[in-house]
C-alpha cells in the first residue's frame, strides 16, 4: 500500500449562530464537517459525494486552510496543516491548491489571463525568477489546451469551459503535489464537462498529482475516482473503492444516493432498483442522535437513535460503513465498458 | 439565401403548415432572434415540434440551443425588446396563439398551458405566503370566494405531496426546502388543470434523491391528468427515464427527433452521438469519455452550412455549403444531418 499524502484524523468544523446586534451570543452551532477522517494517498483520486449541506465545501476549505478546523488535524507529510501559520504555511500552499466551482466569479475579470495564471508565481517567487514568467504561462497555457497567444486576454472573452481551464492552469502553477477540486465540472454543459475531465486526466498522469474530487454528481465521481467517501450531515457514512462504492454498497444512504441517479439509457427503466427517500436532509445545526440518517431510513430500530454507528468494516462486508444494518446490496447493473 | 431550405424542413407527423392537424401543441418553423447593442442574435431558427396528450416530448440542449426560449416564446413571456419573434407558428389546438389577442392568449395561460421554472425560489413572489399564490388563481380565474379558495389550494398542496399542506399554507417561499418549493410550484402550475405542461429545468437546482422525488411526482401526475408535457433539460440521464421522445437542439434548430428508444440505442445526429459518447456513466467501468472537440457556435455569427460542421467529426464539404433540413429517416424519425441515412443504417 503506498503512503497517504494527506492524513485527516477526527475532522472538526463548527460554525456558530449568533443572535443580536450589539451583544452578540452563540445560539447554536452549524456542525458542517463533524469528526472526518480519512487519508489521501499519493497519485489517487479520492471522490468526495454527498448533497448540498453535506459538508463537502466545508472539508475543502478546512484541507486548505481557508479555515481553522475547530478541532481533529490535517496533516501533510508528517506537518499538521491545521497549526502552520506564516513562512511555513506559506511553503505549504504551494504543495496543495484549489480548482473552484464557478469559473465565471473565481477569476477576476480585471485581470489578463497572463497576470490571472502569473500571480502564483508573485507570492512564491522562488518557483519562477521574473524573467521567466511570461514563458511559463505560455507553457501552462498550452498544457491546459488553451492558445499561448491568449495571454492578454480578459476572462470574459473565454467561454465556460475555457475559464475552467484558467482556473487549473493557476492551481498547476506551483506544481502543486495535491489538487482539491470542488466541483469543478457542475457548471459547464455536457460536451464541455467531458473535455474538462479528460484534461484533469491527463494531468494527473503527467505530474503525479493526487486529487480530492468533491462533486455532487456521482457518475462523474465514478469516472474520475479510485476511492470514494460517501458524506451525509458532516460525516462519512460510507468509504471504500470505486468498485465496493458503487458495485457493493453497504450502507442505506449510499444506496439510495446510487438509485437516485438516472441512467442515460431507456432499456434500464425498468430493472432499476428504485429506494425513494422521503423528506429533506435535516439541519446541521441539530443533526439527530445516534445516526443521521436513520430520520430518513428504511432500516432504522431504536439503536440507531441511541448509539453513533461508527465507521468501520462489518461483518460481510470488504470496506468501512457507518451502519448498524450494513449489507450489501448492488444498486446499479453495472458492467465493463465496451 | 440559405433560410428557404428550412422551409422545406418538416418533422415527422406533423400537418402541413397552417392546416389543423388535431395536434394538441405544436410549434411549427418558429423564429425568435435577440436584437442586442452588439448586433442580431438568431436564438430560433425555424423550430417545429408538437406535443399531444398524455405524452412527454423531452427537449434536450446545451446552454444557448434555443430551448428555454422557445418554451417562454410558447408561453408568451418573451422579453421584448430584445427579443422578437420573426416567424413560424404556435398553435394551441389548431389555432395559431402567436395572432391571438393578450386577452384569449391570457386564457390559455394556466388553463391550456402551465409552466414550471427551474428556479423555485425566484419564480415565487417572496412577499406572499405559498398558500395565497395558489388560491390567488382560483379566485381570479374561477371566481371562487376566499374560504373555497383555501380549501382548493390546500387540495392542490395535498396532490405534490407536501406533508401538513394546511400548516404549511401560510408559510412563506422562504420558509420552504428546494424540493418543497418546487412541488409547491408545481400545485401552483396545476392548479387550473392545464392540458400542457412546459417543464423548464425543473430539477436542475436540486439534489439527486430530491430530484428523483420531483421527477416521479412530474410523471405521476402526467399520468393521471393526461396532460401533454414538454420537458426542457441537458441531462441525459432524466430524459432516458421519463420521455416518449426526443427533441435535440442546436444552434436554435432540432437537429434530430426520434423515440426514446431509437435516440438512444442509434442517434442519427453526430451531435447527438457526441452528447452521448461524452457523458460518464456511472454504470460502466473504465470508460473512455470522448468529447466533443470546440465550442457551440456565437449566435450572431453561425456558420455557414450546417452549423454544427465546425465541430464534427463526420464534416464533409458539402456541410460548410448546405444546411441540412430536418428530414424523416427510417420510421418515426427525423434528423438534420447530411448523412443521416448512412447512420441510421450503420450496425
Amino acid at each position: 500500500m503506498t503512503e497517504n499524502i494527506i492524513e485527516v484524523r477526527d475532522l472538526v468544523k463548527h460554525y456558530p449562530v449568533t443572535q443580536g446586534v450589539v451583544f452578540k451570543k452563540t445560539v447554536g452551532q452549524v456542525k458542517a464537517v463533524d469528526g472526518v477522517s480519512f487519508g489521501l494517498r499519493a497519485g489517487e483520486t479520492l471522490g468526495v459525494v454527498g448533497e448540498s449541506g453535506c459538508g463537502k465545501s466545508t472539508l475543502a476549505r478546512v484541507l486548505m486552510n481557508l479555515e481553522r478546523p475547530t478541532a481533529g488535524s490535517v496533516v501533510y507529510k508528517g506537518q499538521d496543516i491545521s497549526k502552520l501559520s506564516g513562512g511555513a504555511l506559506r511553503r505549504l500552499r504551494r504543495q496543495i491548491q484549489l480548482v473552484m466551482q464557478d469559473p465565471y466569479t473565481s477569476l477576476n475579470p480585471r485581470m489578463t489571463v497572463g497576470d490571472l495564471i502569473g500571480e502564483p508565481f508573485e507570492i512564491h517567487p522562488e518557483v519562477a525568477p521574473k524573467g521567466s514568467r511570461r514563458a511559463k504561462v505560455r507553457e501552462l497555457l498550452d498544457l491546459v489546451g488553451l492558445n499561448p497567444e491568449h495571454i492578454n486576454r480578459y476572462p470574459h472573452q473565454f467561454s465556460g469551459g475555457q475559464r475552467q481551464r484558467i482556473g487549473i492552469a493557476r492551481a498547476l502553477a506551483l506544481r502543486p503535489e495535491v489538487i482539491v477540486c470542488d466541483e469543478p465540472v457542475s457548471a459547464l454543459d455536457v460536451s464541455i464537462q467531458a473535455q474538462v475531465m479528460n484534461l484533469l486526466e491527463k494531468l494527473q498522469g503527467e505530474f503525479g498529482l493526487s486529487y480530492v474530487f468533491i462533486a455532487h454528481d456521482l457518475s462523474v465521481v465514478r469516472h474520475l475516482s479510485d476511492r470514494v467517501a460517501v458524506m451525509y450531515l458532516g460525516k462519512i457514512v460510507e468509504i471504500g473503492t470505486e468498485d465496493e462504492i458503487y458495485e457493493r454498497p453497504t450502507h442505506p444512504y449510499t444506496q439510495a444516493l446510487l438509485s437516485a441517479v438516472p441512467v442515460p439509457d431507456p432499456t434500464q427503466r425498468n430493472n432499476k432498483t428504485i429506494i425513494r427517500l422521503t423528506g429533506d436532509v435535516p439541519s446541521p445545526i441539530s443533526p439527530p442522535s445516534g445516526c443521521r440518517f436513520r430520520t430518513r431510513c428504511w432500516k432504522a430500530q431504536d439503536v440507531c437513535a441511541e448509539q453513533v454507528p461508527l465507521l468501520e468494516i462489518r461483518p460481510g462486508s470488504d470496506h468501512p460503513s457507518a451502519c448498524h444494518f450494513a449489507e450489501k446490496r448492488q444498486i446499479v447493473p453495472s458492467h465493463e465498458a465496451a | 439565401m440559405s433560410d428557404i431550405l428550412v422551409s422545406e424542413q418538416s418533422a415527422p407527423g406533423t400537418g402541413g403548415s397552417g392546416r389543423p392537424s388535431g395536434r394538441l401543441l405544436e410549434v411549427e418553423d418558429l423564429r425568435v432572434e435577440f436584437r442586442t447593442r452588439d448586433g442580431v442574435a438568431k436564438v430560433i431558427n425555424g423550430v417545429t415540434y408538437h406535443v399531444d396528450a398524455g405524452e412527454t416530448l423531452a427537449v434536450l440542449g446545451e446552454s444557448g440551443s434555443g430551448k428555454s426560449v422557445t418554451a417562454q416564446t410558447i408561453m408568451g413571456i418573451l422579453d421584448t425588446p430584445p427579443g422578437f419573434v420573426t416567424g413560424g407558428q404556435v398553435r394551441f389546438h389548431g389555432k395559431d396563439m402567436l395572432r391571438m389577442s393578450n386577452e384569449e392568449r391570457r386564457r390559455i395561460r394556466g388553463e391550456g398551458i402551465a409552466m414550471v421554472f427551474q428556479d423555485a425560489l425566484s419564480a415565487l413572489n417572496p412577499v406572499f405566503t405559498v398558500g395565497f399564490q395558489i388560491a390567488e388563481q382560483f379566485r381570479v380565474r374561477r371566481g371562487m370566494g376566499r374560504t373555497e379558495a383555501k380549501k382548493r389550494a390546500i387540495e392542490m398542496l395535498d396532490q405534490v405531496k407536501i406533508p401538513n399542506a394546511k400548516g404549511r399554507f401560510n408559510n412563506y417561499p422562504h420558509q420552504f426546502s428546494g424540493g418543497m418549493r418546487q412541488r409547491a410550484m408545481i400545485a401552483m402550475s396545476l392548479a387550473l388543470d392545464p392540458e400542457v405542461l412546459i417543464a423548464d429545468e425543473p430539477t436542475t437546482a436540486l439534489d439527486v434523491t430530491v430530484q428523483a422525488q420531483i421527477m416521479d411526482l412530474l410523471a405521476e401526475l402526467q399520468r393521471e391528468r393526461q396532460m401533454g408535457m414538454i420537458l426542457i433539460t441537458h441531462d441525459l440521464g432524466v430524459v432516458a427515464d421519463v420521455a416518449d421522445r426526443i427533441a435535440v437542439m442546436y444552434a436554435g434548430r432540432i437537429v434530430e427527433e426520434a423515440d426514446v428508444f431509437d435516440l438512444y440505442a442509434k442517434p442519427a445526429h453526430p451531435y447527438t452521438i457526441g452528447l452521448i459518447d461524452s457523458i460518464p456513466r456511472m454504470d460502466e467501468k473504465g470508460q473512455q469519455l470522448r468529447t466533443i472537440k470546440g465550442l457551440p457556435p456565437n449566435l450572431m455569427n453561425i456558420p455557414p452550412g450546417c452549423p454544427f460542421n465546425p465541430r464534427c467529426p463526420m464534416a464533409q464539404p458539402v456541410c460548410r455549403e448546405k444546411l441540412p433540413p430536418l428530414l424523416q429517416v427510417g420510421t418515426a424519425r427525423a434528423s438534420a444531418c447530411h448523412f443521416a441515412e448512412e447512420l441510421v443504417n450503420r450496425d
